[in-house]
């Protein structure tokens, strides 16, 4: 059931995203951007969490749970290690995807060319 | 041709007139990215014994490296032209986003070409992560201390 819910779940955010491009003049840079601020702000009050509860694994995948993240790492550390934490801790989840998008993208760049 | 007559007619030649086709298709292909997504995060747990927030990290660096390979083989670039945002707003966007650059800048050197380069797109997504995320956690604290 989980798997169904996050097709939709997934497939509704992608689609939202679509709806802004076609309608507006935003560029994709605009939306992804917007997507993240969208992410942290559902962190506020829990309310991201509580989807991927509900949801499933699959609400990690949009950019909007990068927000999200930030938001509750930040606030661990806050609680951790006070004012400082919030500085120290921020990306505490997200590091993996930040650092395994540097590592991943600079060893193909080492072993490929670009195409033109 | 009248100056308003010529402005209404790039209007409606510039509009997308394929909205509903392109977020349709958008939808499938996010659907599908978060459906395997789940399964994938599922069988980590199953077959490692992982907690859901490990397996779901390591979920998704199996998508960053998938995404980080196409893109080096020059395919991701056709898909997302295809498929559109149903890629952008998964983290195969972000890791797309980091790769194409690296690639791009290539001829001009390691430092100036890949150093000094590399966050050009992935960095707005960086940037306006970290600095909402530091004025929401404050008003998180504010509100639950």
């Amino acid at each position: 059931m989980n798997i169904f819910y996050s097709f939709m779940a997934v497939g509704i955010i992608c689609m939202i995203a679509s709806l802004i491009y076609d309608t507006t003049k935003l560029t994709p840079g605009h939306i992804t951007s917007l997507f993240v601020v969208v992410g942290a702000f559902l962190a506020i009050f829990d309310f991201y969490d509580i989807l991927i509860e509900n949801i499933g694994a699959g609400m990690s995948l949009p950019i909007t749970s990068f927000g999200n993240s930030l938001v509750n790492a930040a606030y661990e550390g806050y609680h951790a290690n006070g004012f400082y934490g919030l500085f120290n801790g921020m990306y505490n989840t997200t590091s993996a995807g930040i650092s395994g998008a540097i590592i991943c993208g600079f060893f193909v760049t080492l072993f490929f060319k670009p195409k033109d | 041709m009248e100056k308003e007559e010529y402005v209404q007619l790039v209007e409606s030649k510039s509009k997308n007139p394929r909205i509903l086709e392109d977020a349709f298709i958008s939808f499938l292909t996010g659907g599908v990215l978060g459906a395997s997504f789940e399964v994938l995060t599922m069988w980590f747990i199953k077959m490692f014994d992982l907690s859901a927030k490990i397996a779901t990290g390591w979920a998704i660096l199996v998508f960053i490296l998938l995404a980080a390979l196409l893109t080096g083989f020059g395919i991701f670039d056709s898909l997302v032209s295809k498929f559109k945002f149903g890629l952008i707003i998964p983290i195969t966007g972000f890791a797309h986003s980091i790769s194409s650059a690296l690639l791009d800048y290539k001829r001009d050197g390691l430092i100036t070409g890949l150093g000094s380069n590399m966050f050009k797109l992935a960095g707005c997504v960086i940037l306006y992560g970290t600095a909402s995320a530091f004025i929401f956690t404050i008003v998180k604290v504010m509100i639950y201390g």
